[in-house]
């Protein structure tokens, strides 16, 4: 009692398989059997979704560029960002307050004579300056800023956040305190006081140094940084620390008789990685903010060395017949800040578990 | 107890208290009992079960016992020694905790190899790299793990295997001692039996002593010798596994038996249950003389009175009730 297929005739209420509606297994499918998914490690599976966000990577590449055309145009670029320009050894007056992809007349004359004159990309200043090297340079200095601010919030506000969080009730109260007193100082206020006390005193200290080509208002704009602006990091770890020290695997590891700080390095820390890295991402564009509008109160960068804030202030005063002086600048801050703040953004979906599929 | 039987026991812990302060109002603090004045002893390859309703202050023992919270009164004793701040360093090696909750007592972003390395890390159990790897293999193989599972993330296991990797973290530093805190509660059944089977596989291969902690009476009599019964942060009964359930005296107990599920359903028709009325008064406001009297069913003016201790009725069993 069997039919083609080799099987026992189907009984019309029994629950029997016919074998008819079903194909064999391409060796294609049968390996996706024996496969497991790949291990993955929680940044790996970050950064596979940072990729998939567009305005995430744009801001990256982006960035990217930036970093290239700073790096690099200075070397190709032959002005400097205090020369004046001067046409085969000769001081060009004429040079003055240039058009971008303009020459001024000396250079004309040269370039008839078969001279070369590389040209002037963003024009020039009323000082017969290259303009585009003045903003490659004030990009460096505002970039650098950003970062080492951000550097210094972050290692001080890590430290100072994991100690408060981790040790909690007396010392957390009572850090947390300090913290709310830096927080209602004024941070201009801070910034203007520290720039005139600390002017006179690192004035002479930094004599011949790299720092000295910043100025004292550069260093005393890192000290507030330093002194005021980590308050904001602290309080974010403590509040991540106060979460993760809960969870059962920081009591393991006491069970153990895991010292204290191995505890913090190894447990608590790398499960709030992801909150640190985005509010750095996003500390970076606060600071060259900062730079830039206390360059643009004449606080910032000592004069010749531009910043891109400094760079702005300067065009303010020709701004109806040479307004391109300060949209290169401003355009150059604007594109830095909406980067990060774009990368920070998608950072944050990319590290957020919740948001996993 | 005799002075003999002292040496005996591996862990003897006497009259321990742990109370937490409970902010009421500015300024104000009531404590709340979790444990009050809890004593026992567990012997070298012993399992002590620890069984008690939801709150009743079974986790808090183990912790404090562990000294993961300072206890606030009492003495734990390892070995014959008091375990104080100066010499718990050591007596981590000796004593190690598995957690209830598979999925928060290991690190999200630490391999399995890590995970169970980290104790010979601390105590610095090895000499070289490939000695640490050893031993982590030979953890993972004792616990029923793969050696291809020692790079992979805590996530990418089953409830059942990532309680192996934890127990296999307690076992790392070679403890004659394991609190293990409801380590089965939070899995399936049939991983329940596979994980419980494994304890006692263990403890006849190494000679382990267990604190069971568990509210499954049926897992617990199952692995225990002995069984403690608690009830708001203290010990209502205490008796050889057997005997306790043959013979229950505290009322409690008896009412926790009769809840029992039977799997013969003309048993289950002809057994009584005894069902408690009321709830369990708040451990920060509790009820004078003995804890249980509001929901007892033999209560007099004595319980009111005064609160019952445990006395011996023989055999090793000891209860606290006046009028049983």
């Amino acid at each position: 009692m069997s039919n083609e297929n080799g099987m026992p005739k189907k009984n019309v209420l029994s629950a029997q398989i016919d074998l008819k509606k079903f194909d064999f297994a391409t060796e294609e499918e049968k390996k996706q059997q024996d496969v497991m998914s790949e291990s993955t490690t929680f940044f790996k599976d970050s950064m596979r979704r940072l990729r998939k966000n567009p305005l995430a990577m744009g801001s990256i590449v982006v960035l990217a560029v930036i970093l290239l055309v700073i790096i690099f145009a200075p070397k190709i670029v032959p002005y400097g960002y205090s020369e004046i320009i001067t046409v085969d050894g000769v001081r060009d007056k004429t040079a003055k307050n240039l058009a971008p992809f303009t020459y001024s007349k000396m250079e004309q004359q040269y370039m008839d004579k078969g001279g070369k004159v590389f040209p002037h990309i963003f024009g020039t200043d009323e000082q017969c300056r290259d303009y585009f090297i003045r903003v490659v340079y004030g990009t460096r200095v505002s970039l650098s800023v950003g970062l080492f601010a951000s550097i210094i919030v972050l290692i001080i506000g890590v430290i100072y956040g994991s100690i408060s969080g981790y040790a909690g009730g007396k010392v957390d109260l009572i850090m947390m305190r300090i913290v709310d007193i830096i927080y209602s100082l004024p941070d201009l206020l801070m910034v203007i006081l520290l720039s005139v006390v600390l002017g006179e005193t690192l004035g002479t200290a930094i004599k011949g140094t790299v720092f000295a080509k910043l100025g004292s208002n550069m260093l005393s704009l890192f000290i507030v940084f330093g002194l005021l602006y980590w308050v904001g990091m602290a309080r974010l770890v403590r509040g991540q620390i106060l979460t993760i020290k809960q969870n059962d695997y920081v009591l393991a590891s006491k069970a153990i008789g895991t010292p204290a700080h191995r505890i913090i390095r190894t447990h608590i820390l790398p499960n709030c990685l992801s909150v640190i890295i985005i509010s750095v991402a996003l500390q970076i564009p606060s600071a060259i903010f900062t730079e830039s509008y206390l360059s643009f109160l004449g606080l910032g960068v000592q004069a010749p060395m531009p910043s891109l804030g400094s760079l702005a202030n300067a065009a303010r005063d020709g701004l109806t017949s040479y307004p391109y002086k300060l949209i290169f600048p401003a355009v150059t801050i604007v594109l830095i800040v909406l980067a990060f703040n774009l990368l920070g953004d998608g950072l944050r979906d990319a590290l957020d578990p919740k948001l996993k599929k | 107890m005799s002075s003999n039987d002292k040496n005996e026991c591996l862990v003897e812990v006497k009259d321990l208290k742990q109370y937490f302060p409970i902010k009421t109002g500015f300024g104000k603090t009531v404590p709340l009992k979790a444990v009050d004045g809890v004593s026992f002893s567990i012997k070298p390859g012993e399992t002590l079960g620890l069984v008690g309703e939801s709150g009743c202050g079974k986790t808090t023992v183990g912790r404090s016992l562990l000294q993961l919270y300072k206890p606030t009164g009492g003495e734990v004793y390892f070995k014959g020694e008091k375990v104080t701040d100066q010499n718990i360093k050591a007596l981590r090696k000796e004593m190690q905790m598995v957690f209830q909750d598979p999925y928060s007592s290991l690190n999200p972003r630490m391999t399995v190899e890590d995970i169970i390395g980290e104790p010979l890390d601390v105590h610095k159990l090895y000499s070289t790299k490939a000695e640490r790897r050893e031993k982590i293999l030979e953890l993972m193989e004792l616990v029923g793990l793969n050696a291809e599972h020692a790079t992979r993330y805590a996530h990418e296991f089953s409830g059942g295997q990532r309680q192996r990797i934890g127990i296999a973290r307690a076992l790392a530093v070679n403890p004659s001692f394991i609190v293990c805190d409801e380590p089965v509660s939070a899995l399936d059944v049939s991983i329940q039996a596979q994980v419980i089977n494994m304890f006692e596989d263990l403890q006849e291969k190494l000679g382990v002593a267990y604190l069971f902690i568990a509210h499954d009476l049926l897992v617990v009599r199952h692995i225990s010798d002995r069984i403690a019964v608690m009830y708001l942060g203290k010990i209502v009964e205490i008796a050889d596994a057997d005997e306790l359930n043959e013979n229950p005296m505290h009322p409690y107990t008896e009412s926790l038996l009769s809840a029992i599920p039977m799997p013969d359903p003309n048993l289950a028709k002809t057994r009584k249950r005894i069902i408690l009325e009321g709830d369990v008064p708040s451990p920060m406001n509790l009820p004078s003389g003995c804890a249980f009297r509001t929901r007892c069913r033999y209560a007099t003016e004595q319980c009111a009175k005064e609160c019952p201790s445990l006395t011996d009725r023989g055999n090793g069993h000891f209860v606290s009730c006046f009028n049983k």
